[in-house]
């Protein structure tokens, strides 16, 4: 039950090219669409009936979100794709946009049909530029083969898709900041409400999804609803990619139903390293608090579960440590990315950041004070909830994390000015 | 609600936007300018600083981000902020290859450690410089959504994964 929807091409050579994704049935729900006229609320209803939430990380339900632009309103709206990915441990919409282009495109079509938008823009990270050149070559092919441009099939619909280059900057990946960056501006995130169903790029209605969450539409709409549902379990409709990488075998990005053991996608993903032994898992990316690898063997990959562990299920990006591991040095780097990461617009997540990378840098390098870990979840506690977006809770939620499983780590370190690991 | 949208516009008209740039590099930006509504030529901002960059080895000048500002009908200050702010744009020079890194975690636990060590002692500079003879500059990036292949680095446009130092040595002396 595996590469149903996304890699629904991946055994293909050459999956990307059209004549490719045609031959697994692509364009033929959309051609379906625009040719029989299918009212759009029915197109909302079937994404609503799967169970479809956010791959990027945030888990909010698809269908949901399309349902709260006012499809009748005036003037011109906005599909936008969001391709800037970037949280680490993430890498699965890379794939996507290599080797399945086709299909996110087709998604965001659909999209446009769907909300009444004539006009899309996929923002692909900029260091993403093979992907990039391989997406625009497949703009041409959909362009050349009708799918793009006014009056497709003879339905009276028009659309227009572009991409927008980043220009490397994770906050570009928070939605408004990622509107922000199309207008020509520093990604800053604005505040919320206006949403962008009603305010959202050049101050029009607009949804925004992520690459996975739009790639998986074409085949809801050929399936059903309820079929993709059923892939997965309550709450967590569908399969969805999962991106695994750290001390294993053979890291890589797998496409499995929501609800699969861990322990499978890690023997999918080969296994740990020789002669290493399972530590901790981060599932989600590296803002998700961190799991100690035995709790984590019990665990199942979706919403629900990761959740009532503790974690968030995010992205499906899954980090597996081993035990020649040390936390301190583990969370020193993460600290120190979104220090760099953040856009400097809120003062605690613009300071407070930094006081969370310089303490436990200062502890990992033998310096650490016996009172810093109080002071981490103080500054940590004082920075979650108090930004305009998620950029601090990401940054606050690893150290909470980290603290809460692996503290007699941080606590040694600080003692003995050296790691109990290595 | 009034919420306001609008996109910036430069005070003084400007002359002589088509003596700006060489015809090739007027002809890319405009491409992109085309992608946007009319009035939001600010939007490629973000092309037209890499296309600019590219065209000049590399590297922005302040003189450069005044005609791009001049060409898109910008304020400067607001070409300035978006050169400053995302980290792909250079404002000193750097080398003919920027070698780009990754130390994010999944890159760190597969070992970009041993990876940086060796560039660094190969090309005898330390992250964040340049070789004297202007060829490479050694940058470190924050993750580059490639880590099934940690550890990795970008060298120019291109990713290359699952690095080894004699990999490193092979791709490095294989450029030209």
């Amino acid at each position: 039950m595996a590469n149903e929807v996304c890699f629904r091409n991946m055994d293909l050579d050459r999956p990307w090219r059209l004549e490719q994704y045609r031959s697994r049935g692509g364009y033929e729900v959309l051609t379906r669409i625009l040719q029989e006229k299918m009212p759009p609320t029915e197109i909302i209803e079937e994404v609503k009936a799967s169970g479809l939430r956010g791959r990027g990380g945030a888990g909010f339900p698809t269908g949901l979100k399309w349902s709260f632009i006012s499809r009748n309103a005036p003037g011109q709206k906005y599909v936008v794709c969001n391709s800037d990915e970037g949280e680490p441990g993430t890498f699965k919409d890379r794939d996507i946009l290599r080797y399945n282009p086709h299909q996110l495109i087709e998604g965001m079509i659909i999209a446009g049909y769907a909300i009444g938008a004539t006009q899309g823009y996929n923002y692909i990270r900029g260091e993403f530029w093979e992907p990039y050149e391989r997406f625009e070559a497949a703009l041409e092919d959909a362009r050349e083969a009708g799918f793009l441009g006014t009056d497709l099939f003879g339905s009276g619909f028009d659309f227009e898709l572009y991409c927008h280059l980043g220009g490397g900057a994770y906050i570009c990946g928070e939605e408004t900041a990622l509107l922000e960056s199309i207008e020509g501006k520093k990604g800053q995130p604005r505040y919320k409400p206006p949403f962008p169903a009603y305010f959202g790029l050049y101050g029009r209605p607009t949804i925004i999804n992520n690459t996975e969450s739009l790639a998986s539409i074409p085949v809801i709409l050929e399936k059903g609803g309820e079929w993709f549902r059923d892939l997965g379990v309550e709450n967590s409709g569908g399969a969805k990619l999962f991106s695994i990488s750290g001390n294993i075998n053979n890291p890589g990005v797998f496409e499995i139903p929501m609800g699969t053991p861990f322990s499978e996608l890690l023997e999918m993903a080969g296994g740990m390293k020789e002669g290493s032994r399972l530590k901790a898992v981060i599932p989600g990316g590296s803002s998700s608090p961190i799991i100690p690898g035995e709790q984590m063997m019990e665990l199942t990959m979706d919403y629900d579960a990761i959740t009532r562990a503790g974690s968030m299920l995010g992205s499906g990006a899954v980090i597996v440590l081993d035990d020649s591991n040390c936390m301190v040095k583990v969370l020193e780097r993460m600290s120190y990315f979104y220090y760099e990461e953040s856009c400097g617009q809120c003062t605690p997540c613009r300071e407070g950041t930094g006081w969370l990378y310089r303490v436990v840098h200062r502890i990992e390098h033998g310096q650490g004070r016996p009172e810093d870990l109080a002071l981490l979840d103080d500054v940590a506690g004082k920075i979650a909830g108090r930004t305009i977006c998620a950029l601090g809770d990401a940054a606050a939620l690893p150290v909470q994390g980290m603290l809460k499983h692996f503290r007699d780590e941080f606590e040694y370190h600080i003692e003995h000015k050296r790691c109990m690991v290595g | 609600m009034g919420f306001r949208n609008a996109p910036m516009s430069s005070i003084e008209p400007i002359q002589g936007k088509g003596e700006l740039f060489s015809p090739e590099v007027r002809a890319r930006i405009d491409t992109w300018v085309a992608k946007y509504p009319d009035g939001w030529n600010q939007s490629a901002v973000m092309a037209a600083l890499r296309i600019v960059q590219e065209d000049n080895g590399g590297f922005l000048t302040q003189d450069l981000m005044d005609q791009v500002a001049a060409y898109l009908e910008m304020p400067p200050i607001a070409v300035y902020e978006v050169a400053t702010f995302y980290s792909m744009y250079e404002l000193k020079p750097v080398g003919q290859h920027k070698i780009c890194v990754c130390t994010n975690v999944s890159c760190m636990i597969n070992g970009s450690d041993k990876i940086v060590e060796h560039m660094e002692k190969k090309l005898g500079i330390k992250l964040g410089e340049t070789t004297e003879d202007g060829r490479f500059t050694l940058k470190e990036v924050e993750c580059l959504g490639a880590c099934g292949g940690a550890p990795m680095f970008q060298i120019d446009t291109k990713y290359y994964e699952n690095l080894t130092p004699e990999l490193v040595d092979s791709i490095v002396d294989g450029l030209e």
